[in-house]
């Protein structure tokens, strides 16, 4: 029963899509990239959709409401942020598999469980509850203790980029990250973890365990969420779409979907 | 699309000597799974069959998907300016929405887009045998289906396939029921089923009567109150007419902010009342039967518009038809009117030809046992999809419905004794009602559903076929 979904639709929003899409249709599924909180599409659009497309794959970022070119919307919640992923899921041609970095992978956990996805992978996955807060407040006190105040959460450059980063380049991605709605921050606290994903969708877990912001066994939790332990990337950042070494990531996304699940 | 291996083929039982099936080969599909229609029903068939893991044959008698919302098709209902009666979030299938960029309540060729991009989005139509007609379903031994099929219009040779399991999807919004009325077959004016409408060209410049107060039946009137010269609503009794809109939101919307509450039938009965005291007011003023039953008790009528054309005077409601005249109509109380057009908006009754009435235990009537509206009492491979009216949209329920389909197919598999206790709850339960209120009794409301309850007894149900549960 889904009351609140039918009493009280998420309002429409203008929403940022940026894409790369291979030369010629093999039939791939296309991939869905949802970045985290105060993160845009832009963080995909640097890197990661050009690689995706140049191997076949129609590749897609969102910007969640409030964040880089999407509409304003100081007030979002959640389940405002996972209407925006379902939204732009179902808009595609064909089954999409869905990507989430940073709490963009919480938002993904709730979008598969509406959205029978062709995949899922979690990058970095903050996946919410107080473990998110304490870890936060211990790497980044001073960045982090606003949040808790319905303020602005700041995450220094140093928890996302490894330091083989050029210092210009990090300090110019810090520059442009965002913030997420002050009542989305709370719920990624207390919210009630996703239902479970329908259509029983393949997933994928990995992150770095020089994670500043994922310490590594939350990312085993993640991964054993799902039966499987999570694929590791030593010497990269929490961001690990933009710091230096980029590529292995992304490639080892693309060759497991290629692998996993027959794309 | 994948061809049936005619590996050492039984022949086909004899049926009704029509076709020399003695000596047709019948090829075994297997495990394959058969959907007869590729509309809204069907289509959430073979897509969550196919998430259960199962391979899907389904059967299609037009060349397009879409059903009733495929106006090109000869059956379907729809009209030109056709819209969504319910609005869009109670319409969607849940785990596919509609582009929140749609207008509340989208015109009928947007729910076709919407329907051919469930489709290709889900990669369905690869599974639909278009332009092919099921012209029989026999049970054999084993629970399985001898399905005969046909390319639509007759021609071609019958062919006999044998499935593990069938679902039927085939609609029932496309065999009109028509009263029947002394001297109807005398009268010289034009006479159509509403499914016979298609625009407003068919009105212009007519006096027409439109007979009957559904939700197609008001749609009609309206459409007659801007383009025919004169238009006569006559309804039998009298309706709850709610607005489309109510408190700037769609009144759907607003009613299942008030079902969240969860108060008791008679409470929201009585809020409903004086929801529609303030913003339709009394219908008796414009010379509108009064109800004669409390809402949720008939069929849902959302319509802004009806009352907007009887208070200008552009539709005259009128009571029943008593008989018609050579050139003339009498209504109750003596009055006679001189449509060119009457126009029975009078509903649908529905069909199941590639069936014996047994199998689905068909009453007199025509109207089915069934557990859920869906599961027969006694064939645990067959279900009906989509054999609902529900007081919203119907996408969200078939498509719980079909993935509790699919669970329970997969279960006579992976836990026969759940699956066998689940069977005992079918056959106790057929027939039950999913509606607190006391509905007319009225073949319009034979498979009138309230969407909460019947989504709480689904929900029910699927908690109960759980693959993991015990
Ligand atoms: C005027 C009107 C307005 C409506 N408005 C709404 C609304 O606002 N909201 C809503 O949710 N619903 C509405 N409905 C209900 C509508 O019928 C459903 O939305 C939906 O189309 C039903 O889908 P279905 O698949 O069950 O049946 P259908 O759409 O009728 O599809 C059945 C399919 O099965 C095929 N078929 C039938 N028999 C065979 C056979 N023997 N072999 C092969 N193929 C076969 C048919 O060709 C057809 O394609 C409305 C209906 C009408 C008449």
């Amino acid at each position: 029963m889904r009351v609140a979904e039918w009493a009280r639709p998420v309002p429409p929003v203008r929403r940022e899509v940026l894409a790369a899409l291979p030369e010629v249709d093999e039939g791939r599924p296309p991939v869905l990239f949802v970045p985290g909180f105060g993160h845009g599409a832009w963080v995909f659009a640097e890197h990661w959709l050009d690689r995706a497309a140049s191997r076949g794959f129609p590749a897609h970022a969102v910007s969640l409401r409030g964040h880089g070119g999407s509409g304003a919307a100081p007030k979002a919640s959640l389940r405002a942020y996972t209407h925006d992923v379902v939204q732009v899921a179902a808009s595609l041609p064909r089954r999409a598999v869905l990507v989430g970095h940073g709490v963009g992978a919480l938002v993904v956990t709730h979008a598969l469980a509406r959205y029978p996805a062709h995949a899922g992978v979690l990058v970095a996955p903050v996946l919410g509850g107080w473990g998110t807060a304490g870890t936060a407040l211990r790497r980044n006190p001073v960045g982090t203790l606003p949040a808790a105040f319905g303020g602005r959460l700041r995450l220094s450059r140093r928890q996302l980029f490894s330091r083989r980063l050029p210092d210009a380049a990090a300090r110019a991605y810090a520059g442009r990250l965002g913030r997420a709605a002050a009542r989305a921050q709370w719920q990624v606290l207390l919210g009630r973890p996703a239902e479970p994903a329908v259509g029983d969708p393949p997933v994928l877990v990995l992150g770095s365990p020089d994670d500043r912001v994922v310490p590594l066994p939350a990312l085993n939790r993640a991964a054993a969420g799902y039966n499987a332990a999570p694929l590791l990337f030593p010497g990269m950042g929490h961001d690990l779409m933009l710091d230096a070494g980029w590529p292995e990531p992304i490639d080892a996304i693309l060759d497991w979907l290629e692998k996993d699940t027959r794309a | 699309m994948r061809q049936p291996e005619p590996a050492d083929p039984p022949t086909a039982p004899a049926q009704d000597g029509s076709a020399p099936a003695a000596e047709r080969p019948i090829y075994d599909r297997g495990d394959t799974v058969c959907v007869v229609g590729a509309g809204a029903s069907g289509l959430a068939a073979v897509k969550n069959l196919r998430e259960h893991g199962f391979d899907v044959d389904c059967y299609e008698r037009e060349t397009g998907i879409g059903g009733a919302w495929n106006w090109r098709h000869d059956r379907s209902p729809v009209y030109a300016s056709t819209h969504l009666i319910s609005s869009r979030p109670l319409t969607q299938y849940p785990d596919f929405p509609m582009p929140d960029s749609w207008p509340d309540y989208p015109h009928h060729s947007q729910l076709l887009s919407y329907l051919e991009r469930y489709a290709d989005h889900f990669g369905l139509r690869q599974h639909i045998w278009f332009g092919t007609e099921v012209v029989r379903a026999v049970p054999v031994d084993g629970g399985r289906w001898d399905v005969t099929t046909r390319s639509t219009g007759g021609h071609g040779a019958e062919r006999t396939q044998r499935y593990a399991a069938v679902v039927v999807a085939n609609g029932h919004n496309w065999a009109p029921k028509l009263p029947t009325y002394e001297g109807l077959d005398d009268f010289r004016g034009t006479v159509i089923h509403a499914s016979a409408y298609k625009d407003a060209a068919q009105l212009r410049g007519k006096r027409v009567l439109v007979v009957g107060a559904g939700n197609t039946g008001c749609d009609l009137a309206v459409e007659a109150a801007q383009s025919a010269t004169t238009c006569w609503h006559s309804t039998r009794r009298g309706y709850w007419y709610a607005p489309k809109y109510v408190f700037g939101r769609p009144a759907d919307q607003v009613n299942d902010a008030v079902l969240a509450l969860r108060l008791p039938l008679r409470a929201r009965q009585w809020l409903f009342h004086r929801t529609l005291r303030l913003t339709v007011g009394d219908l008796t003023r414009f010379g509108l039967p009064a109800p004669d039953h409390r809402v949720y008790e008939t069929h849902p009528i959302a319509n802004s518009q009806l009352v907007y054309h009887v208070g200008h005077g552009r539709i005259t409601p009128v009571g029943d038809v008593v008989r018609f005249h050579r050139d003339s109509v009498e209504l109750n109380g003596g009055v006679e009117i001189e449509p060119d057009l009457v126009v029975f908006a009078t509903g649908y009754l529905p069909r199941f030809e590639f069936l014996s009435p047994e199998v689905l235990e068909l009453d007199a009537a025509g109207r089915p046992s069934l557990y859920l509206n869906a599961f027969p009492r006694h064939h645990p491979t067959l279900a009906v999809a989509g054999l609902l009216q529900p007081d919203s949209g119907l996408f969200t329920l078939v498509h719980w419905q079909t993935v509790a389909i699919a669970r329970v197919l997969r279960l006579r598999e992976t836990a026969p004794q759940r699956a066998a206790a689940f069977r005992t709850r079918v056959v106790a339960g057929a027939d039950q009602r999913w509606n607190r209120a006391r509905l007319k009794e009225s073949t319009r409301h034979w498979f009138e559903v309230s969407h909460t309850d019947y989504l709480r007894a689904v929900q029910r149900t699927l908690d109960e076929l759980e693959p993991s549960a015990r």
